[in-house]
């Protein structure tokens, strides 16, 4: 066999090999997403949203309560997790750019984002529940804040260090002081960016489920305190799809429709942000 | 009669990384109201000198002035000196347009607003005044909210000149304000550099040498971080005293 045969039969190899690798991965894709709208939309009905859970057997049940957690958890998330994340990265990439103290924190956080998501729901669990006693809403939103931190953390250094230097230097030379340097030139240049970044955050925590297990647990009944368990829909879909009711595994299905197309708008609206930014 | 002194560079030295020594003993004066240029090969540190004017060099760590800068009879080189005056004092444009991410207005009273300007119709004003310094008022006034980045490279770095005049600096300082542009762009910056040394006192950093003789009225070759000769532009590309001058603008080598 001559050599160019030879290399025609290996392109051709590896052509076949990497396009049914991806044939694979994004059957799975297709077929839990289809799975989910299928089963989900036939479920979903208004009374999801309006109404809370009735004991089994008893018409019109809903998940309000875990909308309405699920919402104050990652509000609440957000409000403490953003900010850590943005002022960190601010440091990484303005004040502390270079030294080994940030090197060493951009490394560490590219772990954290790797850590398994219930390593910290069981941290969280052994600072802010066993000492109160009782699962409490501010652990999950702890639990799910520490996830987003690292998250938005590197999001922000990147973009901020995607500003040129030169444009800081030209706010210096105006007589600029470094944090009106930030504010206003920089953070507006990579705005669109780092706002990217926290919509990505939030889709990757609103998924979370093993965190809120071990901290926010879940509540039967409606409440919006968040010193007490409080619902969240991705504790409830595991509920009830572990559940023996049939009703319940529609609502499970409604309510992972739900989450996932909010997920998925949050994804979409994040990466369109992102292209929209690159083409000025 | 002698021309008035805007700066007095005395036996200038400048360090980086810790010791490198990027200028020796470096002394000229900078005329008011007249184009100065530096010239020399690249690497003979007419960038360093120029961003010794307004302390760029205090931004990165490692770095050691000698000498002094005399201006407003003072040493700008000393450690009480308040920067960010200093810096609004003598503005600054680089090689690349740096315009910020806002519009073209936006730009220009960013330098205003850091200087306490508030008033609207006084910033509305200056706004004007600077575009028009800056040769730039009849292209943009239609569009004065648009964003800066829509600008062309030439236009953009006409903002800037018109940024760094607004708030009204006693010397510009010009960094090879020309080496991104194409040739009718820097035609156009050239012309106004010469009409705006009425206002300002400017140095101006060029690897062209036939801007430098275009635009400048004095004129200093640098290299290997000494000042060789410092001259009238005239003299300097007609009848330099030093062999090392006439090599470098007869093209003999840098």
């Amino acid at each position: 066999m001559n050599i160019e045969r030879k290399r025609k039969i290996s392109g051709l190899m590896a052509l076949t090999f990497s396009t049914l690798a991806a044939l694979i991965g994004l059957f799975w894709l297709v077929f839990i997403l289809g799975d989910v709208v299928m089963n989900g939309i036939g479920a979903l009905k208004l009374s999801l949203f309006f109404n809370d859970p009735v004991p089994p057997g008893v018409e019109g049940g809903g998940l309000r309560n875990a909308f309405v957690g699920q919402f104050l958890i990652t509000l609440l998330a957000t409000v403490i997790g953003v900010p850590i994340g943005v002022l960190g990265g601010t440091y990484l990439a303005e004040y502390g750019r270079g030294r080994t103290l940030s090197r060493i924190i951009s490394m560490l956080s590219d772990i954290m984002v790797s850590v398994p998501s219930i390593v910290i729901g069981t941290f969280v669990y052994a600072i802010l529940v066993k000492p109160v006693g009782h699962f409490n809403g501010w652990a999950g939103a702890v639990a799910l804040a520490i996830i987003m931190v690292p998250v938005v953390l590197r999001t922000t250094e990147n973009m901020l260090s995607l500003v040129p230097w030169t444009v800081r230097e030209a706010a210096f030379a105006l007589g600029a002081p470094y944090y009106k340097v930030i504010i206003q030139v920089v953070y507006r240049g990579a705005a669109t960016g780092i706002l990217t970044g926290i919509l990505l955050s939030i889709a990757r925590v609103t998924g979370e489920t093993a965190p809120l297990l071990f901290t926010s647990f879940n509540n039967a009944y409606f409440t919006v305190n968040m010193k007490e368990p409080i619902s969240s829909l991705t504790v409830s879909i595991f509920q009830y799809a572990m559940g023996p009711y049939d009703i319940w595994h529609a609502q499970a299905w409604a309510a992972a429709f739900v989450i996932t197309m909010f997920i998925l708008v949050l994804t979409i609206s994040g990466r369109l942000l992102l292209r929209w930014r690159y083409k000025q | 009669m002698k021309p008035a002194i805007e700066l007095e560079v005395k036996n200038l030295d400048f360090f980086y990384n810790g010791n490198v020594h990027a200028l020796k003993g470096i002394s000229l004066p900078i005329q008011k109201y007249a184009v100065t240029a530096l010239i020399g090969p690249s690497g003979c540190g007419k960038t360093t000198l120029l961003r010794c004017f307004n302390r760029m060099h205090d931004l990165y760590p490692n770095h050691r002035y000698g000498g002094e800068i005399i201006f407003e009879g003072r040493n700008i080189l000393a450690d009480k000196v308040d920067l960010i005056n200093l810096r609004s004092r003598i503005g600054m444009v680089f090689q690349k347009p740096t315009p910020f991410p806002m519009s073209i207005a936006e730009n220009i009273a960013y330098g205003l607003r850091l200087k306490g300007i508030r008033s609207k119709s006084e910033l509305v004003d200056r706004i004007e005044r600077a575009l028009k310094h800056a040769a730039l008022w009849d292209e943009v006034r239609d569009k004065l909210n648009a964003s800066a980045y829509e600008l062309s490279g030439g236009q953009q770095q006409r903002l800037v000149i018109a940024r760094a005049l607004a708030v009204e600096p006693d010397i510009l300082l010009f960094d090879e304000p020309t080496s991104a542009l194409d040739p009718i762009s820097t035609a156009k910056i050239e012309e106004l550099v010469v009409t705006l040394k009425k206002y300002v006192t400017i140095i101006i950093v060029t690897h062209n040498m036939q801007q430098a003789a275009r635009v400048s009225d004095m004129t200093g070759f640098m290299y290997m971080g000494e000042l060789i000769e410092y001259d009238t532009t005239e003299k300097i590309f007609t009848a330099p005293e030093k062999k090392q001058t006439d090599d470098y603008i007869t093209g003999r080598f840098g």
